[in-house]
């Protein structure tokens, strides 16, 4: 596998990691938070194409306004000048299973095509080989966000054919029988990985490779995922970060690096 | 009549052998001081139950306390794993540990249904999830108002003792929270058995000029414990940070339970209460995690004579 180095292109697979995914948030509102990625992810885009972003997190902040990096969920400098601070109950009960949450991210130790998520145990459940932390939020945040982004590192170990566990369920592979679901949430809609991003094809509900970042080769994707990827017609190039968004991941919102390096 | 006593009392009163035991706190006022007294105490087999069992509950769970763990998230946040609970998951060392799981949507929903005196609670959630086929706890059930709905519906948790760390309480134990509030007022309605520690006891008068900030009555409260820091390494808002060094550090301690062990003669059963434990980590180090004030604006209740 070919891995571009940083230096060569300018910027870091996290950097177009990041990129990538806050361009999709362009234009939402209500925004469900994690640590991470994902947090820089909401923040470049509250500076760029969703200036009207509400972070929302789990911990039961709505309209964070975080004045340092946060490192979990639950950091105080996310309270502090938030528009509202509910219970938890209030939290998953009124925002999430009510259906205010506009999207929301998820990630996991393993993914299957159909955007099904594993956070629970590699192995067997009763004698795992490694026990991972499990849910938390996942599972209902997968079933009422209406629209779920997963951000991975892709690899044979995570991309797999058959998941070891489904903490989190994505398309079912029977359009019909997503239809008929009747969740508030329509299901995994985009993936990014350090490779490239994915959406889910409206007829099968399959991972759909839409581009490559830049210096990703097709071999690349294919070695690394456990399964024959489905390619978009027309299959482009992720555009590289501009200058603006790796001064703002870089100045601003991850100044020791700590994410993005 | 005034329910100040000291951590000591208070664990070796309302905490059992065998009990199924809450210390809550999401992220925020996670009450470690109580977990470390419940530890020079020497508890057994107690069922620990909490949303997100992080480094308070791999402390407990490495020094032996415990025989089971109810919970919905479990990792130390922003860090990793939890290896002292891994080793007993994964390879049954020094034991093995008995697990039963939910999401969190599910845990809080269980102390809903305790707090409510019901018992069980109906979600949205679970669907097309294994979750419910590792723990035959989680049912499904359709609606019987004929409406087609399917939920999915946990049992009521109630547990035997519940420690809930806030900022401020009177002596009576009317107690006051404010920043993350986690499931705080929810597991206190649970439980049997409460414990209510804080990094302050005020004066009645305090609480009743803002009563929409108490979350928990003094008629539901068996202790309160006045205990600052009492939740070093996690927080209390506006009284001081969360302690992210020490988060990090763990991880090494807790590699190996000889390191563990060492750590635990040295902090836990080498100090004689959380006084001590404070003391030990001397005035800059406190210091430095005090945050600027942020004062809240005031809001006019208005006066009714």
């Amino acid at each position: 596998v070919s891995e571009p180095a940083a230096t060569e292109l300018g910027y870091s697979k996290s950097e177009i990691m990041i990129a990538a995914s806050a361009r999709l948030l362009g234009g939402a509102r209500n925004c469900f938070v994690g640590v991470g990625l994902p947090n820089i992810v909401c923040n470049l885009a509250q500076r760029t194409v969703a200036p009207e972003l509400q972070l929302i997190y789990e911990s039961g902040v709505y309209g964070a306004r975080p004045e340092r990096l946060p490192l979990s969920i639950g950091d105080p400098t996310l309270a502090t000048g938030a528009t509202s601070i509910v219970s938890m109950y209030e939290l998953f009960a009124y925002y999430l299973q009510r259906g205010h949450v506009d999207v929301a991210f998820l990630g996991g130790a393993q993914i299957d095509r159909f955007g099904n998520l594993n956070t629970t145990v590699i192995g067997d459940y009763a004698h795992p080989k490694v026990r991972l932390p499990g849910s938390g939020g996942a599972c209902e945040i997968a079933i009422h966000a209406k629209q779920v982004l997963v951000i991975m590192r892709q690899a044979q170990r995570s991309f797999v054919e058959k998941l070891d566990f489904r903490t989190s369920p994505g398309h079912s592979g029977d359009p019909a029988h997503d239809a008929a679901r009747g969740w508030s949430g329509s299901g995994p809609t985009n993936v990014v990985t350090d490779f490239g991003t994915y959406v889910f094809d409206e007829e099968t509900g399959e991972m759909t490779l839409v581009s490559m970042h830049p210096g990703v080769t097709l071999d690349d994707i294919r070695g690394s995922m456990g399964w024959e990827v489905r390619l978009a017609h027309e299959v482009g190039e992720t555009p590289a970060p501009t200058a603006q968004e790796l001064s703002l991941i870089r100045e601003e919102l991850d100044p020791g690096g700590i994410y993005t390096k | 009549m005034s329910k100040v006593t000291s951590m000591q009392d208070a664990v070796r009163d309302l905490v059992r052998d065998g009990d199924t035991v809450a210390i809550e706190g999401f992220t925020h006022l996670i009450n470690f001081a109580a977990g470390h007294e419940i530890v020079r105490q020497r508890r057994r087999d107690l069922t620990l139950a909490r949303m997100t069992p992080d480094v308070i509950y791999d402390q407990m769970i490495g020094a032996g306390v415990a025989r089971k763990l109810i919970f919905s998230w479990m990792g130390n946040p922003g860090v990793g794993n939890l290896h002292a609970v891994r080793r007993r998951v994964e390879k049954a060392d020094p034991e093995p540990l008995e697990l039963e799981e939910y999401s969190h949507f599910g845990m809080v929903s269980r102390y809903m249904a305790g707090a409510a005196n019901l018992p069980f609670f109906p979600i949205r959630s679970y669907y097309e999830s294994d979750i419910p086929v590792a723990n035959p706890k989680i049912l499904p059930m359709r609606s019987p108002y004929d409406d087609g709905t399917e939920v999915y519906v946990v049992p009521a948790l109630r547990p035997d003792v519940a420690i809930v760390a806030a900022q401020r309480a009177d002596d009576s134990g009317d107690t006051q929270i404010w920043g993350l509030l986690g499931c705080q007022k929810e597991v206190a309605f649970a439980a049997k058995r409460l414990i209510v520690v804080v990094e302050e006891v005020v004066e009645e008068s305090v609480i009743r000029r803002d009563p929409n900030r108490t979350v928990i009555p003094g008629a539901i409260v068996d202790a309160v414990v006045e205990e600052p820091f009492g939740c070093h390494p996690s927080f209390a808002q506006g009284y001081y940070d969360r302690d992210n060094r020490f988060y990090l550090e763990w991880d090494t301690i807790a590699k190996q339970q000889e390191t563990l062990d060492a750590w635990l003669d040295e902090w836990v059963h080498g100090t004689a209460n959380h006084r001590e434990y404070v003391e030990k980590f001397g005035d800059a180090h406190w210091d430095a995690l005090r945050p600027e004030q942020a004062l809240s604006g005031e809001v006019d209740y208005g006066r009714y004579a």
